[in-house]
C-alpha cells in the first residue's frame, strides 16, 4: 500500500510542478503594474494594449493562417502514413519508411531547421523555387513534422479498428477507395480531428524552425514573442502568453470532449448491437477495452 | 484501336491505389526530410564565402573535370576548439542527468496515472498532455519571471527569511535543468502510462500469493515490464534536449555551453553555414543510435507487436 501513496503524492506534485508557473504568469498578466515582480493590483490593460500592436496582431494572423494549413496537410499527409504502416504490411523499404515517419518525432529542431532551409536554398538555385521563404516554406516544415504526431495518434486507432467490417464492405464488392472513404475515414474521424487540433497547436507554437526557414516579412507569433523575450520579462509578453495558454487549453478540451462523446456513442452502438444480438451471442463484437484496473 | 493501345499503356504506367497511397507520403518525408540531410553533409565540406547563399560549390565542372573539392577544415576545427567539444559534453551532460529526472519524477506519476480509476485516467492523462500542446518558449518565459534575482522564488524565501539576499538561479545551469525537465517530464509520462496501463494485474496478485513483497514484485515484474515505456520516454527526452536551443538560450547563462546553442548562433549571428552544418552533421552522428533505437520500439508499437 505504502508505493500508492507515495506514487500519488507524486503526482499531486507534479501536476503542481507543471501547473503552476503557468497559472502564475496567468496571475501576473492582469497585474496593473509595469514592473513585473511587483503586484499592483488587477488591470487588463496589458490585454487592451496588443490591440493597438499591429505588428504583433499580423504575426497572429500570419500564425493562425499556417497553422490552418499545416493542420490539414498533416492529417492527410499523417493518416496515409499511418494507414501504409498499419495495413500494409509488405513492400520494399517499408522499414525506412518507419523510419522516415517516427524520427521527425525526435529529431532536434535545429538539425530539421537548417537542413530544410539548405534544402530550400539549394531547390531556388537548382529550379528557382522557392523564389522567396514565407508562409510556404514554414508550412511545409510544419506539415512535415506534425504529420509524425498525426501518424502516431492515427495509427493507434486503426490498430484497435475491427478489420471485419472493411473486410465485410470489400467482400461485399466495395473498392478499396471506397471502403477507405465510407467505412476507415467515419470510424477513425476522432483520431483525425485530434490530429489536426494538435498539428494546429504545434504549429502555433514553433520557433525552432519557423525561424530557420521564414524569410524576410513573414515573422510568425513565437519568433515575435522569442524576440521580446530575450530582452526579459515584459507584462505585455505576459498578457500574449496568457492568451495563447488560454487558446490552447480551449482546443485541449474540445479534443477531449468530443473524442469522449464519440467514445460514449461507440459503446452505446456496441451494447445496442449486444443487446440485439443476445441470441446469437458468438457473433458479438468484442469490447476492445482492457479491463479497468483495479482501483487504488 | 490505336486508343485502346494508349489506354492500355498509360494504365501500365500510371501508379496503382497502392502506390499513390505509399508514394505520397514516402515521397514528402523523403524530399522534405531526408534529402536536406544530405545537403547539409554536402555543405559542411563547402567553404564560407561572402556571397548569397554564403557558402562555396564543393563541385566544378572546368575542361570537361569534375573536380570534386572536400574542405574538412570544418570537420577539423570542431575537433580542435575546445569550444565546440565542451558544447557537445555540455549537451550531452544536460540531456543524460535530465532524463534520469525525468524518469524518476515522470515513473511515479505514471504509475499513479494507470492505476487511478477510469474516468480519473482520462482527466488526469490529458492534464499532462496538455503542456505539450503549449509553446515551450511560454513555458520556459514563465520561469524567467519566478527565477530571476527579483523574481517570485527569491522574494518568497527572502519573506520566510531564509536567505537574505537573492540566490542567482536565473542563468545558470540550475535553471536550465529546471526548465528542461520541466518542459519535456510529459514527454516521459505519455509513453510510460501508455505502457503501464496494458499490465495485467493478475501477475502482481500471483506474486503476492506468493508471498512476494510490494517492492520485491514491483522491481522484478512492473519494471521489467515496462522497459518499452522506458525506453520510448528516455529517447523521447535524451535526443531532443541535446539539440535544444530555446531552454539554454532564456534560461541560461555563460556556463552554458549547449551545442544547440553554438549551432544557431554559428547560422544566425556568424552566418557561417558550412560550420553550422557540420556541426549538425556530428550531433546527428552522436543521436543516430538512440534515434534508430527509438525508431524500433516506435515500430513495434505501431504494429501493435510486443
Amino acid at each position: 500500500m505504502k508505493r500508492f501513496s507515495f506514487s500519488s503524492l507524486m503526482l499531486v506534485l507534479g501536476l503542481l510542478f507543471i501547473y503552476l508557473p503557468m497559472l502564475i504568469l496567468v496571475i501576473y498578466s492582469f497585474n496593473a503594474s509595469k514592473l513585473v515582480t511587483v503586484w499592483g493590483g488587477w488591470s487588463i490593460k496589458w490585454y487592451v494594449g496588443l490591440l493597438d500592436n499591429t505588428q504583433l496582431m499580423g504575426s497572429v494572423v500570419r500564425s493562425l493562417e499556417i497553422a490552418c494549413y499545416t493542420a490539414v496537410a498533416a492529417v492527410i499527409l499523417g493518416t496515409l502514413a499511418a494507414f501504409v504502416l498499419t495495413r500494409i504490411t509488405h513492400f520494399k523499404g517499408r522499414t525506412l519508411f518507419g523510419g522516415l515517419v517516427t524520427a521527425p518525432l525526435v529529431m532536434p529542431e535545429v538539425i530539421t531547421g537548417l537542413s530544410l532551409l539548405l534544402l530550400f536554398v539549394a531547390m531556388a538555385q537548382m529550379i528557382g523555387w522557392p523564389q522567396e521563404r514565407g508562409i510556404i516554406t514554414i508550412w511545409i516544415a510544419h506539415t512535415t513534422f506534425c504529420a509524425a504526431y498525426v501518424a502516431v495518434v492515427v495509427s493507434a486507432r486503426l490498430r484497435e479498428l475491427d478489420l471485419s467490417i472493411e473486410e465485410a464492405a470489400m467482400d461485399l464488392g466495395a473498392r478499396p477507395w471506397k471502403v477507405f472513404f465510407l467505412i476507415t475515414i467515419p470510424m477513425i474521424a476522432p483520431s483525425l480531428g485530434a490530429g489536426g487540433m494538435m498539428s494546429f497547436a504545434l504549429s502555433l507554437d514553433d520557433l525552432v524552425l519557423a525561424s530557420f526557414v521564414s524569410g524576410p516579412g513573414s515573422t510568425t507569433l513565437p519568433m515575435e514573442v522569442f524576440s521580446a523575450v530575450r530582452l526579459g520579462v515584459k507584462p505585455e509578453i505576459n498578457a500574449v502568453a496568457s492568451l495563447i495558454l488560454l487558446a490552447v487549453s480551449l482546443m485541449t478540451f474540445l479534443v477531449w470532449y468530443f473524442s469522449r462523446r464519440a467514445e460514449e456513442h461507440r459503446k452505446r452502438a456496441i451494447q445496442q448491437a449486444i443487446d440485439e444480438s443476445a441470441a446469437d451471442s458468438w457473433k458479438q463484437p468484442d469490447i476492445r477495452r482492457a479491463p479497468a484496473p483495479a482501483s487504488v | 484501336m490505336n486508343m485502346k493501345k494508349f489506354k492500355r499503356r498509360l494504365q501500365r504506367i500510371t501508379p496503382g491505389g497502392r502506390q499513390l497511397v505509399i508514394g505520397v507520403p514516402f515521397l514528402w518525408l523523403f524530399l522534405f526530410f531526408m534529402l536536406p540531410f544530405f545537403i547539409v553533409l554536402k555543405i559542411s565540406f563547402a567553404e564560407a564565402d561572402v556571397a548569397i547563399p554564403p557558402y562555396t560549390e564543393i563541385y566544378s565542372y572546368v575542361e570537361q573535370k569534375i573536380q570534386l573539392l572536400l574542405n574538412l577544415s570544418n570537420y577539423v576545427m570542431l575537433s580542435e576548439d575546445e569550444l565546440y567539444i565542451a558544447a557537445y559534453l555540455g549537451s550531452l551532460k544536460m540531456a543524460l542527468v535530465s532524463t534520469v529526472l525525468c524518469l524518476l519524477i515522470g515513473y511515479p506519476m505514471a504509475y499513479a496515472i494507470a492505476t487511478a480509476r477510469k474516468e480519473m485516467q482520462t482527466v488526469l492523462i490529458l492534464l499532462i498532455m496538455m503542456p505539450t500542446w503549449t509553446a515551450i518558449l511560454i513555458r520556459v518565459y514563465a520561469w524567467m519571471g519566478i527565477l530571476s534575482n527579483n523574481g517570485l522564488l527569491n522574494g518568497f524565501l527572502m519573506t520566510m527569511g531564509w536567505i537574505d539576499e537573492p540566490l542567482q538561479i536565473l542563468n545558470t545551469n540550475l535553471a536550465v535543468y529546471i526548465g528542461v525537465v520541466y518542459s519535456y517530464l510529459p514527454f516521459m509520462i505519455l509513453p510510460l502510462y501508455a505502457n503501464l496501463v496494458k499490465h495485467d494485474n493478475s501477475l502482481l496478485e500471483a506474486a503476492s500469493d506468493l508471498g512476494s513483497s510490494t517492492f520485491n514484485s514491483f522491481w522484478k515484474i512492473t519494471i521489467p515490464l515496462s522497459k518499452n515505456g522506458i525506453i520510448a520516454g528516455c529517447m523521447l527526452v535524451f535526443i531532443p534536449v541535446v539539440g535544444e536551443f530555446v531552454i539554454p538560450e532564456l534560461l541560461g547563462g555563460p556556463e552554458t555551453l549547449m551545442i544547440g546553442k553554438v549551432l544557431w548562433q554559428e547560422f544566425f549571428n556568424n552566418r557561417d553555414w558550412p560550420v553550422a552544418s557540420a556541426l549538425a552533421v556530428v550531433m546527428l552522428a552522436i543521436l543516430i543510435v538512440p534515434i534508430i533505437l527509438f525508431n524500433r520500439s516506435q515500430a513495434k508499437e505501431m504494429e501493435g507487436k510486443e
